[in-house]
């Protein structure tokens, strides 16, 4: 049973990302799911690889800005029709035109933070620990070398036997992640 | 373009690898402290405690040790905000509006750019609060439930600079941080001292470069690229916006918003030139900033000076067209007038030297290139100058008209924000890359991927 493996999963080093995103491919075409990659920057084909398309930052976005742009309608509204009007030279009180930058100021503002403090949630940042920062040569992830980690909560996932599978993909270094 | 491009040279050095890359861009953060650098921190603190000091006696003594007047109640303190903050747009420009349009190029000199914006709006966010006379009540400023029961007038444009400038500094310090996670994390993970490691580390917030944080990653900088360019337009909009409302000869003007946006990338790329020219030499960048990058700033700020040019000769046309007695004795009293010499200054200084820029062997050459850049800064001050003390001087009655000088305080503040902001600067340089390391990596051919069953 995979539940009594004491690892995180197993992590192979690949020295560029043609390598990277072949063994991407064939995991995949094996079967695999349960795996990452990590990259020293951003890969659109390594993502691809994986089957991640679409994430909710867009979305969010959207709500935030929205919710930004009623807050400076509501804010200015209310202030200066309801709370406190002031009645200059017979001018309307919802002074529409006037009222525009700060309502766009707002929205910009609102969005702004759902960007980045949204990225941060969905990806579980910032986060304290996490295995494989275990495997001593992960280090090397954020300058210049690619690592795959499958998972060792995936179905076909077996301690002998995927290693031989990732030992096969022309890897640097295949290393168990302690969990 | 009808004429073959010329060679401008690479946006890398040849012969860069990952390794090459990180190492060398990470090493002037983790390598020791150079004296250099050492003796320009220390001109940079001397310059703030100016500031300081300054400001000491201004919270005593009141606003009353600055050279405003009546009618000049604006001096100093609002020259040096809007040229502050004009300096921060370029950083903005070069991040978000030329990573939007795939400008490659922008990537070796983004993130200095970004913490150049930061500093400028810090120091142009301390003008109108220490303006306000009771400095320490500036949070009434802001929306909130007091005791008053008032609430701040959105009508007024002062109220959307609040509005405009806070959002700003917010975005810009945003978008900044999210471009140096990444770098964080490699810092994190190359630093050799324990106390590099953890301050690195909890910075980085456990950054692990994985695939599927990598995609919302660049959605997220992408879209507050998107979110950022019309943002830095309407910053420096609102900023004239407190001009242009108001009914002074000189400030009323529908041509104020583009030409103060233009105006404030044309004094942001002259700043930033004035500090890669010295940076990339002293560090041995040359590699990441080529004299591709400082020939494609030196034409942006070329395209910008012009535009500027046709703000003051729209100003001149104005004046006579609309038949405004007015308009046309503002002109007349900034060509023939009491400042007649700063106005000649400035038309030398911001549009005739830079049109030096249109030779290659100008733009190519980097002492030259240098003096044209700070004779654009001192330009885009006196800019502001004759815009808020000339325009103000000598309104619409005669008998209320005067003069106005700038005191010790107003240029001791001034010399000390340059204190701050270069202070500001050199511990950036010393404690964050300078330039985006990931970025990099992804200019170099080995990052590229090769074609599905090639």
């Amino acid at each position: 049973m995979t539940a009594r493996v004491p690892v995180y999963g197993l992590m192979a080093e690949f020295a560029d990302v043609n390598h990277l995103i072949e063994a991407i491919r064939k995991l995949r075409q094996m079967g695999y799911r349960r795996m990452d990659a990590f990259t020293p920057f951003p890969v659109e084909e390594v993502w691809e690889e994986l089957g991640v398309h679409r994430n909710m930052v867009s979305f969010l976005v959207f709500c935030g800005g929205l919710a930004g742009c009623l807050f400076g309608i509501g804010l200015q509204y209310w202030t200066s029709v309801i709370d406190y009007p002031i009645n200059v030279g017979g001018r309307p009180l919802f002074s529409v035109p006037a009222f525009v930058p700060i309502t766009f100021e707002c929205t910009v503002l609102f969005a702004a933070l759902t960007a980045v403090l949204g990225m941060l949630a969905l990806n579980g940042l910032p986060a304290p620990y996490h295995p494989v920062f275990n495997v001593p040569r992960f280090a090397l992830a954020s300058r210049d070398r690619f690592f795959l980690c499958v998972e060792s909560t995936d179905p076909l996932f077996d301690r002998e036997g995927t290693r031989r599978v990732l030992e096969s993909l022309s890897p640097v270094s295949v290393a168990e992640v302690p969990d | 373009m009808s004429a073959p491009a010329r060679d401008l040279g690479p946006i890398i050095g040849p012969g860069h690898t990952f390794e090459t890359v990180t190492d060398k861009i990470a090493a002037v953060v983790l390598s020791e402290t150079r004296k250099g650098w050492m003796l320009g921190f220390g001109i940079s603190f001397v310059l703030l405690t100016i500031f300081l000091q300054c400001v000491a006696v201004l919270f005593v003594r009141g606003i009353g040790i600055w050279g405003i007047n009546i009618p000049v109640g604006w001096g100093f303190d609002i020259i040096n905000f809007v040229w502050w903050i004009g300096i921060g747009h370029a950083g903005t420009l070069i991040s978000a509006i030329l990573l939007l349009f795939r400008q490659t190029w922008r990537t070796s000199i983004n993130r200095f750019a970004e913490a150049m914006t930061l500093f400028a709006v810090a120091c142009a966010g301390l003008y109108p609060i220490l303006h306000l006379g009771r400095p320490w009540l500036f949070y009434w400023l802001l929306p909130y439930p007091n005791a008053m029961g008032m609430w701040p007038n959105f009508r007024s444009p002062l109220m959307w600079d609040v509005f405009a400038v806070s959002t700003y500094a917010t975005v810009s310090a945003l978008f900044w941080f999210v471009g140096l996670i990444p770098d964080l994390a490699t810092l994190r993970d190359r630093s050799t001292s324990k106390v590099g490691r953890i301050i690195y580390g909890i910075l980085a917030m456990g950054w692990r470069g994985s695939a599927r944080h990598w995609n919302r990653y660049e959605t997220a900088y992408l879209l507050l690229a998107g979110l950022s360019t019309p943002l830095v337009v309407s910053v420096h909009s609102v900023v004239s916006f407190d001009f242009a409302v108001g009914i002074i000869p000189g400030w009323h003007a529908t041509i104020f918003p583009p030409y103060f946006v233009a105006g404030a990338i044309y004094a942001g790329f002259a700043m930033v030139l004035t500090l890669t020219i010295p940076l990339r030499r002293y560090y041995g960048l040359e590699d990441f900033i080529t004299m591709r990058h400082i020939n494609y700033m030196a034409r942006v700020m070329l395209a910008t000076g012009l535009v500027v040019a046709y703000g003051y000769m729209m100003e001149i046309f104005m004046a006579w067209y609309s038949g405004n007695p007015y308009e046309s004795f503002m002109v007349k009293n900034r060509l023939t007038g009491p400042y007649k010499t700063l106005y000649a200054a400035l038309i030398l200084t911001n549009v005739i030297i830079p049109q030096l820029l249109w030779f290659q062997r100008v733009r190519t050459n980097i002492p030259l290139l240098f003096a044209v850049a700070m004779s654009i800064n001192v330009g885009m001050w006196l800019e502001r100058y004759v815009i808020i003390v000339v325009s103000l001087h000598r309104d619409f009655l005669p008998s209320s008209w005067g003069m106005y000088a700038g005191t010790i305080f107003d240029y001791g503040t001034f010399i000390g924000t340059i204190g701050l902001f270069l202070t500001l600067l050199f511990l950036f340089i010393r404690l964050l890359p300078m330039i985006s390391i990931f970025e990099m990596r992804t200019l170099l051919p080995e990052a590229k991927v090769k074609e599905k069953h090639a």
